[in-house]
């Protein structure tokens, strides 16, 4: 068994990376660090997970979020997606195996997988809104992003999401403030199966072997490792009793990749748009000359606070 | 649990049957996941549905709830006819040879003895043939017809393969399947570990069903073992303790008796108490009761329990009946014969069976005090909440009183773990408002009604006016005095009995264990078994050093686990006769030819030859029991009955269809729905999810948001027969009441096969009430029979009949 994260040290501490380490920046050219820093991953082994949702709590608890009380719409999915305020969500899916006629529940870990190639950061037109640090995790600066859910659109993975009273994007950071000063994941030091660990990139897939072996021990001759080539790695991997159909465990994608039309907005589509975004600017300082600036009614307001609250109106 | 968490790590095979580990017991889950991973160990589950335990198992298999019996006596024949059991143990150390008297038998579903009209046995037969020196007759070669070997041989000869599918509805191939893998730990080098909870305790045979097992494991030869042994995973941090310290209507601390109105007096208490050897030599440890009993009612009434007055043994409270338990408590006051109600700590209104007649009992109250952290439904059982708690304030005049106690993270004190580990814990926060100790509060009420008596007497004061209260402020006992008191002291110079030049304990000073104890009013102990945890030494139960000598997960320096920091009870029994460890890459302790020592605190006496003197120190025969005697009410061995509401008539003794001893009180006998009734066709269970506990965090938001509302799980199958959508809503009713849920449609429920026909199942989970932040919901407790276990009167909230269709709802 991986050994578990120590407990850090209580004292403060300097963070080990920070702007000086980004090797990606949305909507920029940087000249990244001469020296990479060790890669880091999390490892998600989804044949040891009991789908206890202790990581989705202490994700909510960590990062002082605030997600609606929902309601029941027939499965064990709670919240019954992602949100902003949902970064991590354990998808069930009960799968009959064609092979023994078994049923096989499969409880999967949902969340940012930290690419190497991201697709959410070659989407993004604000800058620095979304950036990656040489250690492989990705991470969104809220300042400065803009709300455009081009992130969405980017991600091979369906993850980000836009909050509805922010209009910010929102993801999983891979708790870069906790790595940073020594700790690991929230929601790796709540999993009590130690089916979550974090630790340097090469160390996790040699964790990932031995669960493997064991797993082909106990029958399962297709488990794997999920750490998909077609967007160059990923900094979250998953260990799968059928690495060879990750489709089944709630539709993690066969082979992800950049969605083609990402890829070309960074050609010309890119600076087609630009000479729009300049036209649509220019359109709207005429138009706020003419027609004064935007006013908050108090339904706005209103509606801004219910959403704010995230309760919903008990009848 | 015989072992502790961290032994489970030690194990080959994991059986989780009865219980739902990975979903109640996320945490203690773990050390099934190392011994997955270090030692390559197999899980295996059996449950009704195919739960999260399931979902990473090697191996699972249905099972109809209130079948388990049947399922594990399958086992046993298995192992017997395939010649797959630890025979050197058997032989050695359990009653396989014991004979038995010639009455003894077992016919169409009753054991000898029976009374119909008391519905209890006369239990005369239930017992060994006795010689004439004096001790229980055995037949080492167990070719006697009439020893414990043989008798359950015939016993469980019933129960086929064939009959196990019939009964559990466990395809064949799948229960030969896992009784192979179990049959294989009765390998000296295998051993298998069981893990359950309320799944086999909520049954009208709850006990039996647990008996079932424990036969099973010492026929495996796996008690006593690293990585064996009967593992009650407990269902509260601290429900340990609570039976610990004697928190029964029946007991008094460490699992002493209270006595009855019968033992008019100390002599005739202790007349049935001596605890002669039933074999020569053998240590027979009860017959230290007196010594712990006279040290009790010297904690209790302190100097006034003087040997004049039989240390004040009139004082104790004699029963009239053999519990009062929960549900006696509420037929009572249902009767109107209980006029006022403390509840401290518990949610009745959610948690006891049968909800309308609990929330009717409440109504007859003259007054309720409520004392807990939480806003409980049980104080708010006179707020009416729409359908889910439909009363008419208007016609209940009960007084409600509550006291906002602290929880448990805003206080010093001790938890007693499933592994009997005293673990001390510190205050983590300071308490809300105006929420106070428990101690305090009870303390309070306790000086008052003293002040009471002292100025007006009253009826029978002594035992109220004498107790011994030496805290330090009377007002505001702390933890640490408390558990000083829980400890012992002596209280005059306790001296060596072999020696009586030597002083053992100084007068004053804190005992160190249990052994020093005396039944000449010289020491006080509120707690035997716990003696040791805050001695001399200092408190034991904060000691958090991980030491752990070769691995072998005992952490002897880790809290303080009772009786005197023994990790595995029974470990003489991990070495054979010689003592010698039946497996060298599991030892425990060994004998060296002069004594006995290794990695725990051996569980005989240091110097007890292993040759004479067998392991089960608390039995009078210090064997194990396979045959039970006359010790539970329900039968020497475990024997299939169908729950008090079953879809199906036993198809194993169709004239004894249930437990023929369990108590039913005449008004709830006309509330239970018919065998195989039309009415209510289908198995109903409950249970808990691992997103909530109890009724508790359905007050915290986090969890809250994970699972948000009330909810029953069915099949495709069902949902296809009564038209059930996914998510929908659905009205589910049994005899007693009903609820309204949303429907979870799954594959992980199937319909069962049993006795030829199809049984549905309706799984209802706990959870929701009208407190707290989730959304309002009903709980189980609406539907479940107001009918206990024979010997323990749990209730049985894990088999029980109801119906269900479809219904409109708007959505909150």
């Amino acid at each position: 068994m991986f050994p578990p994260i120590p407990n850090p040290t209580t004292k403060p501490q300097r963070p080990t990376f920070g702007a000086q380490d980004l090797i990606r920046r949305s909507a920029s050219t940087i000249t990244p660090p001469a020296q990479r820093q060790t890669e880091v991953a999390k490892l998600i082994d989804v044949s040891k997970c009991i789908g206890c949702k202790a990581c989705q709590a202490a994700c909510l608890e960590w990062n002082d979020l605030t997600e609606e009380v929902g309601v029941n719409v027939g499965v064990y999915d709670n919240p019954h997606d992602l949100t902003a305020n949902t970064l991590t969500l354990m998808r069930f899916t009960e799968w009959v195996n064609p092979e023994t006629d078994n049923l096989e529940w499969l409880i999967r870990k949902d969340g940012c997988m930290h690419c190497e190639d991201p697709g959410c950061l070659k989407a993004c037109p604000a800058p620095g809104a979304i950036v990656q640090y040489s250690n492989g995790i990705v991470d969104f600066d809220h300042d400065k992003c803009i709300g455009c859910g081009y992130c969405v659109k980017g991600c091979p993975f369906n993850i980000p999401r836009i909050s509805e009273v922010t209009h910010k994007a929102a993801k999983c950071t891979l708790c870069s403030d906790r790595v940073a000063v020594g700790q690991g994941p929230a929601c790796a030091k709540a999993c009590p199966t130690q089916a979550i660990v974090f630790g340097s990139k090469d160390e996790m897939k040699t964790h990932a072997e031995g669960r493997i072996a064991d797993l082909k021990s106990r029958g399962y001759a297709n488990a794997g490792l999920y750490d998909p080539p077609g967007v160059g790695g990923t900094h979250v991997m998953y260990v799968l009793h059928h690495a060879d159909k990750p489709e089944i465990y709630a539709g993690l994608p066969n082979n992800p990749r950049i969605s083609p039309i990402v890829e070309a907005w960074k050609g010309v589509t890119k600076y087609a748009g630009l000479a729009v975004i300049g036209f649509a600017a220019a359109f709207g300082f005429v138009h706020h000359l003419i027609a004064g600036p935007n006013r908050v009614s108090d339904a706005d307001e209103n509606a801004a606070e219910r959403l704010a609250d995230g309760r919903r109106w008990r009848s | 649990m015989t072992n502790s968490w961290t032994d489970i790590r030690n194990t080959d095979l994991v059986v989780i049957m009865g219980g739902n580990a990975a979903e109640a017991h996320p945490c203690g889950f773990k050390w099934v996941t190392e011994a997955k991973a270090n030692r390559g160990a197999k899980l295996i589950v059996v449950d009704p549905r195919y739960t999260r335990s399931a979902a990473v198992s090697d191996v699972y298999a249905p099972i109809r709830q209130g079948a388990d019996i049947a399922f594990l006596l399958g086992v046993i024949r298995y192992c017997i006819e395939n010649d797959k059991v630890q025979w050197d143990y058997v032989k050695a150390f359990t009653n396989a040879a014991y004979i038995v008297k010639d009455g003894f038998a077992f016919e169409d579903g009753l054991f000898t003895g029976y009374d119909e009209k008391k519905r209890d046995y006369d239990k005369s037969t239930w017992d060994y043939v006795i010689g004439a020196d004096g001790y229980a007759v055995v037949d080492n070669s167990l070719e006697n017809p009439r020893c414990v070997w043989n008798l359950l041989k015939e016993h469980v000869s019933v129960y086929t393969p064939e009959m196990v599918e019939r009964v559990c509805g466990t395809p064949k191939a799948k229960f030969l399947k896992i009784a192979e893998m179990i049959a294989e730990c009765s390998s000296p080098t295998k051993t298998m570990t069981s893990m359950y909870a309320l799944g086999w305790t909520q049954h009208s045979k709850g006990s039996q069903n647990i008996r079932a097992m424990a036969m099973l494991q010492l026929i495996l030869g796996n008690i006593g073992v690293r990585g064996g042994g009967m593992n009650a995973l407990r269902g509260h941090s601290n429900i340990q303790g609570l039976t610990d310290v004697g928190l029964m209507s029946n007991l008094i601390p460490g699992y002493m008796n209270l006595p009855t109105e019968k033992e008019v007096d100390f002599d005739a208490y202790m007349k049935t108490r001596g605890f002669k050897p039933l074999r020569p030599g053998q240590t027979s440890y009860w017959q230290n009761y007196k010594k712990f009993f006279v040290s009790f009612l010297k904690s209790m009434y302190g100097a006034a329990a003087t040997p004049a007055n039989h240390f004040a043994y009139d004082w104790l409270p004699k029963l009239d009946v053999p519990f009062y338990d929960v549900l006696r408590a509420f037929e009572l006051m249902h009767q109107g014969k209980m006029t006022g109600y403390f509840c401290q700590g518990f949610n009745p209104l959610q948690s006891f069976p049968n909800r309308k007649k609990i929330s009717d009992s409440l109504s007859k109250l003259k007054f309720l005090v409520v004392m807990d952290p939480l806003d409980t439904e049980t104080a708010r059982f006179w707020e009416k909440h729409g359908d889910i708690n439909d009363v008419d304030p208007a016609k209940i005049a009960t007084e409600v009183y509550q006291l906002p106690s602290t929880c448990f993270a805003e206080d010093d004190g001790s938890l007693t773990n499933s592994g009997r580990w005293l673990q001390w814990h510190w205050a983590g926060g300071t308490a809300p408002a105006e929420a106070k100790r428990d101690t305090w509060i009870l303390a309070q009420l306790h000086l008052r009604l003293k002040q009471l008596y002292r100025e007006e007497g009253g009826a029978f004061a002594d035992p109220i006016l004498n107790l011994e209260w030496p805290y330090a402020d009377p007002g505001d006992p702390t933890a640490e005095e408390i558990a000083k008191e829980i400890n012992g002291k002596a209280l005059g110079v306790v001296k060596d009995p072999a020696d009586p030049t030597k002083v053992l304990v100084e007068a004053g000073k804190l005992v160190p264990s249990f052994a020093a104890l005396r039944d000449d009013g010289s020491t006080a102990c509120g707690c035997w078994i716990y003696s040791g945890c805050f001695n001399e030494n200092g408190n034991n139960m904060a000691r958090r050093d991980t030491t752990d000598p070769d691995n072998t997960g005992a952490y002897l320096k880790w809290a303080f686990a009772w009786p005197v920091n023994r990790r595995i009870l029974y470990n003489r029994a991990s070495a054979d006769i010689n003592g010698k460890a039946w497996d060298p890459s599991r030892k425990l302790i060994e004998w060296d030819g002069a004594k006995w020592s290794g990695y725990d605190v051996p569980d005989i006496a240091p110097t007890a030859k292993p040759n004479e003197v067998g392991p089960f120190i608390m039995n009078p025969e210090g064997v194990s029991r396979l045959f039970v005697r006359g010790m539970m009410r329900d039968g020497p061995f475990p024997a299939h009955y169908e729950p008090f509401e079953s879809p199906v008539i036993n198809p194993v003794s169709p004239r004894m269809q249930s437990n023929p001893v369990a108590r039913i009180f005449q008004d709830d006998l006309r509330q239970f729905a018919k065998a195989g009734s039309t009415e209510f066709p289908f198995a109903a269970t409950s249970y808990r999810l691992t997103e909530h506990f109890h009724y508790w965090t359905k007050h915290v938001r986090v969890n809250a948001v994970l699972q948000p509302e009330f909810f029953v799980e069915i099949s495709e199958e069902l949902a296809a027969l009564r038209k059930i959508k996914l998510g929908g809503w659905v009205r589910v009713w049994s005899k007693r009441g009903s609820v309204r849920a949303k429907a979870v449609v799954t594959k992980r429920i199937r319909p069962l096969i049993c006795d030829g026909k199809a049984v549905h199942i309706v799984g209802i989970p706990l959870h929701w009430g009208f407190t707290g932040v989730a959304k309002e919901g009903f709980g189980p407790n609406a539907l479940t029979p107001f009918v206990g276990d024979a010997n323990i009167e749990t209730p049985e909230y894990k088999a029980f009949l109801v119906n269900i269709e479809p219904i409109d709802w708007p959505e909150a």
